[in-house]
């Protein structure tokens, strides 16, 4: 690694040896990808992934004191991942207990630690990091240090920003020094398509659906993705990038997938063209067969498979404001016709903390609130990482929250059929 | 026997029983429950790991292709080693993703405890390798399997 003097007098302990102890981690990160030089990270904001006070991460807890107690704390404001609990998301006592003293039993001592390191606000916790709400969104070319996979795709690919799939602590690191690694995507060559994806689907595909099959068949490659822009449009839209949004986390978390183009659409692919496209990339053809093999391929894991849902979650990633706006009308509409008043399965919309206190300044916070629909910032997925939640039958449309507990998918067309009409 | 020669990302010494992945290895999945729970030996979580489910992960030369699943995974990898509780060796078939590798560094930097970590060895080399075979590994990447 070529380092400038500057990057060279924190690893030699100019700046102490917290600094240089970070600084020597992101040397030796990078260098096993091959990167020659760290470069500076010219974003407003971070982001960081570890949102969760869990007891059992006290190495992490203790990692973070010794870098306050050594004045290595970030040189750049930073969003979090959304916290674990909301106490209006229904748990039974037991749950309750087991949350609160066993689970993220380190939660509030842990918030005080990021106030120290830098969180932009006490309201800055949410995925989806990006939304205009709450005021993390970088610019084109931008490189950044985050974690949190579904907002690095988002940030590579709608956004054209520069980032690798880090993982908790190293993004925290790369704010600290304000330098990064560059390997990966941060560099024209990584962000080349290696796989073709041709969609020749009937009808608009689930974003959710489309994404898993492509994370799943690419894993860690770019793909390529043609023929999407006849159901999405090509502008980027609110409704576009809240597709894109689904799209994206469902391909980050069914695989590995960093950066994705959308031909006509994302801006790479718009500026460059079929030029993005590597020498002998390969194809993967979706059609209508191709999205129900895969749809169909996802195992439930529940005890009794017959079991009626006892919590939906709808929200992961968080959603945006319009689809917000876009579920309350859709529920409404979804009561009336199944002569319901409220909905029959408990059921949790989750989003940002600062896209709850718009949507509450609108006649649509009362409206969802008749429905019986609970609204909350909560991460579906920290809430359902425990013995207890992996026995409920819950049901999603997130196809992350599905890949990683014993949530059951259902497209968001079932699942507003379900919590409607209760079957 | 067998010697493979693969890249030490964390070079060091260990000689440890082998045990075997054959699909990717989901760290926050397989690590979460004993970490949560206190499981000494670190029993495997991950239900949709069917080579490792339910066996203990401690102080074993750890045989996978690459990781998968969360971001929080270099993080967990980071935990289980200073709490004692991490693989003897980590020692991949393929190149070590970005996740794995940040549990490695960060295992090496901010712990006592030493993880050495070899990629690169070959898809030959998850073939050849069986769980309880014996593993050892030298500083310069060369794993050898009896």
């Amino acid at each position: 690694m070529n380092l400038t003097p500057e990057q060279q007098a924190i690893l030699d302990g100019k700046k102490g040896s917290a600094m240089a102890k970070v600084m020597k981690t992101l040397v030796m990160y990078g260098e096993t990808f091959g990167a020659t030089e760290m470069v500076p990270v010219t974003s407003k904001m971070g982001h960081l992934v570890t949102s969760f006070g869990l007891g059992v991460m006290k190495p992490v807890y203790d990692l973070i004191d010794e870098l306050i107690a050594g004045g290595a704390v970030s040189s750049q404001k930073f969003s979090v991942d959304p916290r674990p609990l909301d106490k209006n998301v229904p748990s039974n006592p037991i749950e309750k207990l087991i949350f609160n003293k066993f689970m993220y039993s380190a939660q509030s001592s842990y918030e005080e630690q990021l106030r120290k390191m830098g969180i932009v606000s006490d309201s800055a916790y949410t995925c989806a990091c990006y939304m205009d709400e709450i005021g993390n969104t970088p610019e084109k070319g931008d490189i950044l240090s985050w974690a949190e996979s579904s907002a690095v795709v988002y940030a590579n690919s709608v956004l054209g920003a520069r980032c690798n799939r880090n993982s908790g602590i190293i993004e925290l690191f790369g704010s600290i020094v304000g330098y990064v690694p560059k390997f990966g995507l941060l560099t024209d060559e990584g962000r080349k398509a290696t796989w073709v994806v041709e969609v020749k689907t009937t009808e608009k595909p689930e974003a959710q659906v489309l994404g898993s099959a492509i994370g799943m068949k690419v894993m860690e490659d770019v793909p390529y993705v043609k023929g999407l822009t006849d159901f999405i449009g090509n502008e980027l839209t609110d409704d576009a990038k809240a597709y894109l949004k689904d799209f994206g986390a469902a391909t980050a978390s069914n695989g590995a997938v960093g950066l994705y183009h959308i031909a006509g659409l994302t801006p790479e692919a718009k500026e460059q063209g079929e030029s993005i496209i590597a020498e002998g990339a390969k194809t993967y053809v979706i059609d209508d067969a191709e999205l129900k093999r895969v749809k169909d391929s996802y195992p439930c894991i529940w005890k009794n498979k017959d079991a009626k849902p006892k919590l939906c979650f709808v929200g992961c990633p968080h959603l945006t404001f319009s689809q917000l706006v876009e579920w309350t009308e859709n529920v409404e509409a979804g009561l009336k016709k199944a002569g319901n008043s409220k909905v029959q399965i408990p059921t949790v919309f989750t989003t940002a903390p600062a896209v709850i206190e718009k949507f509450n300044k609108t006649e649509y916070a009362e409206r969802l609130k008749k429905t019986g629909v609970i609204l909350s910032y909560i991460c579906p997925l920290m809430y359902m990482n425990n013995p207890l939640c992996g026995k409920k039958p819950v049901i999603t449309n997130s196809n992350k929250l599905r890949t990683y507990t014993s949530s059951r998918y259902y497209t968001s067309a079932e699942i507003l059929e379900k919590i409607t009409k209760g079957v | 026997m067998k010697t493979f020669k693969g890249r030490p990302v964390v070079p060091g010494k260990a000689e440890a029983t082998a045990l075997v992945s054959h699909g990717g290895f989901n760290t926050l999945a397989s690590f979460q429950h004993s970490l949560m729970f206190g499981d000494k030996e670190a029993k495997c979580g991950d239900q949709n790991n069917a080579d490792l489910y339910n066996k203990p992960m401690a102080g074993t030369a750890l045989c996978l292709p690459q990781t998968i699943g969360s971001t929080t995974g270099g993080m967990v990898l980071y935990c289980a080693t200073a709490m004692g509780r991490n693989p003897a060796c980590l020692l991949f078939a393929k190149e070590i993703d970005s996740l794995a590798a940040a549990g490695a560094v960060l295992s090496e930097v901010w712990t006592d405890q030493s993880m050495p970590t070899v990629d690169n060895l070959g898809d030959e080399f998850l073939e050849y390798v069986k769980t309880g075979m014996k593993i050892t590994v030298s500083e310069d990447g060369t794993v050898t399997v009896e």
